[in-house]
């Protein structure tokens, strides 16, 4: 283990900074997706009813496909994030903490 | 089918349920006694060690996660309902991401065993360590009264020989058996076992209810809607004013990421990486979860039929009972309703534990005894409070009997969102935050989230009966959650730390490296 004042100056790095900035960048688009996505779906219950009402079987409709939809992309976009985590972001990691 | 009246053994004492839940507490015990003999420290009481792995701290979560409310409630709401049940449910759900994404692996990496060590790290601990007890406490308060009075109410039914009063007493009693002996590690393996159950008896509910309609849910949702129109199928009055629709949304999605109970889960697990597996594993859980409540509501509602499941409840919390024993018989009915009463034990368990950490290790360690205290008296302490919190919960079961307090989770998921849920994530991201503007944040989300509610629809019309409400929406968080924010930003800029924002540079080797993590 090295110094404070030298792990201080690993952090000040720009290959460290690369990695924050690109955590941020990923984490805060998933979330903003996850957003849009969900609050998307309480305003076209409220809004485009007529859309969501259309039947694509006997009775079946958009609206119903729309709904377990969204349950199985939550699921896959928390897998989307932890593949990335686990393959790229913890890899990146490790190169720093070598340094230190 | 009987469209009018149906045979049923619900309201009778069922063998098999009893023996069923005799067996669950004997099993949940005999573990507790394995577990204490591992509880000695405050690692290990409070964090069973660190020694879960991502997949159980997984299951884990999604047992502290799935309550009876939405086992029982979101079925029952489906069923009486048809699909506002489904957009309820997704509300539930769609948090979990956020946590992933946000809040795991820094709160995994700063802190130790609760959420305001995270706030505390580099802010001054005094007055963090006290706002964020109020938060926590009253996060846990609002949804204990909930669930104490659900489990009253539920196991007179189930069990009818048992009194409102013993049922709350016995939760009370057996789920301070958990916490006080077996700690974290005892409440963990109690979710676990919990989870399985209650997936486990969920999947065979849904392919018993599936078996009658040639394994087609296709098949199920045309039959709903040819008994009951195509109403059934599409939104009906949950969205009718949209801003509450998306109020009480925020609520669920931001609250969940600021449920104590749920956070002080990541602590369990050994590093940062197995919390983030163990968000994946609930997450998928929880979403498959609340597609098997989907058509076991729409199954009880073709199957047993909204009118009889009215007679019992007129929200429908026994649909997912009466189906039971309608595709199952009497002993599958006393299987789930064992599996049920399980479900509540084990949310108490989690709730009164991460209640009992914020006394012990926020208050009394760090606020009373200024971080000067020993390992000994630090864990003495938590068992007394766990036992307070535990009599507590069960003088609240019975001081809310028979009130309306369907409200309360609603609440709870209100203040964990507008109180915990901004100071945390500031914490994690901006440098600016200060001391004053956390401890402002938190104080302001919790009571502008307690007032609205008080001054809302919810409590103002159809508690106290009054014709109209001063605020319009049914869930405050629409207005506490950014008031929260706000409050945090403004109280910060006006009263700067040199020394936070300093440490808030050193906290990067340990929020992102790992490096110094406990």
């Amino acid at each position: 283990m090295k110094s404070t004042e030298e792990i201080h100056q690993i952090l000040e790095t720009s290959a460290f900074k690369k990695i924050v900035s690109l955590r941020w960048l990923v984490c805060l688009s998933l979330t903003a997706l996850m957003l849009v996505v969900y609050l998307g779906f309480i305003f076209a219950v409220a809004f485009a009813k007529d859309f969501l009402a259309i039947k694509i079987g006997l009775h079946v409709n958009i609206g119903l496909v729309l709904g377990v939809g969204i349950i199985v992309f939550t699921w896959l976009l928390t897998g989307i994030y932890v593949y990335w985590a686990n393959n790229h972001y913890d890899k990146m990691i490790r190169e720093i903490k070598k340094q230190c | 089918m009987n469209l009018l009246q149906i045979q049923t053994t619900l309201g009778q004492t069922e063998p098999v349920s009893v023996i069923m839940f005799f067996l669950f507490v004997a099993i949940t015990l005999y573990i507790t006694y394995w577990a204490a003999k591992k509880t000695r420290t405050t690692s290990e009481f409070y964090a069973a060690g660190r020694s879960i792995t991502g997949f159980q701290n997984g299951l884990a979560l999604a047992g502290d996660y799935m309550s009876a409310a939405s086992f029982l409630g979101i079925a029952g709401m489906v069923a009486m309902k048809g699909y506002d049940g489904l957009i309820y449910s997704i509300g539930f759900l769609v948090g979990w991401p956020i946590i992933t994404f946000l809040i795991a692996e820094p709160l995994r990496n700063l802190g130790k065993y609760t959420f305001a060590d995270v706030l505390a790290y580099r802010l001054n601990q005094k007055p963090i360590r006290i706002a964020a007890s109020i938060g926590t406490l009253l996060t846990i308060t609002f949804y204990l009264i909930a669930q104490m009075v659900g489990a009253g109410s539920l196991i007179k039914t189930l069990f009818p020989f048992l009194s409102y009063e013993i049922a709350v007493i016995i939760v009370g009693c057996v789920m301070i058996a958990y916490v006080l002996f077996g700690g974290m590690l005892a409440t963990t393996w109690v979710q676990i076992i919990k989870a399985v159950l209650l997936l486990g008896g969920a999947t065979i509910l849904v392919i018993m209810t599936l078996l009658e309609f040639g394994f087609s849910p296709v098949e199920l949702f045309n039959q709903a809607a040819e008994k009951y129109t195509d109403t059934v199928l599409s939104a009906g009055s949950y969205v009718s004013n949209p801003f509450d629709a998306v109020s009480l949304g925020l609520a669920l999605m931001l609250g969940t990421a600021g449920l104590p109970h749920i956070l002080m889960r990541f602590y369990t697990v050994p590093d940062a990486k197995a919390a983030r597996t163990s968000v994946f594993i609930a997450t998928g859980f929880i979403g498959y979860f609340y597609i098997l409540t989907f058509i076991i509501g729409f199954g009880a509602m073709v199957l047993v039929g909204q009118e009889n499941i009215g007679t019992f409840d007129k929200g429908g919390n026994m649909a997912a009972l009466l189906l039971s024993e309608n595709v199952g018989g009497s002993i599958f009915l006393g299987f789930i309703a064992a599996v049920a009463f399980a479900t509540i034990l084990a949310v108490v368990a989690g709730l009164t534990l991460s209640g009992a950490t914020a006394i012990s290790h926020d208050l009394y360690v760090n606020v009373f005894k200024k971080g000067k205290s020993d390992e000994a008296g630090e864990v003495k302490v938590a068992k007394r409070a766990t036992l307070a919190l535990g009599i507590f919960a069960i003088l609240l079961g019975l001081i809310f009997k028979g009130q309306n307090v369907a409200f309360m989770v609603g609440l709870a998921f209100a203040i964990a969102a507008s109180a915990n849920f901004p100071s945390l994530l500031l914490s994690i991201l901006w440098k600016g935050l200060t001391t004053k503007g956390t401890t402002a944040s938190i104080v302001v989300g919790a009571f502008s989230a307690i007032l609205l509610i008080i001054l809302s629809p919810t409590i103002m019309v159809d508690i106290l009966k009054y014709e109209t409400a001063i605020f319009p929406l049914k869930n405050p968080a629409m207005i506490s959650i950014p008031a929260s924010f706000l409050t945090a930003w403004i109280v910060s800029l006006g009263s700067r730390e040199s020394e936070a924002e300093a440490k808030f540079e050193r906290e990067k080797l340990r929020s992102y490296l790992g490096v110094g993590a406990e």
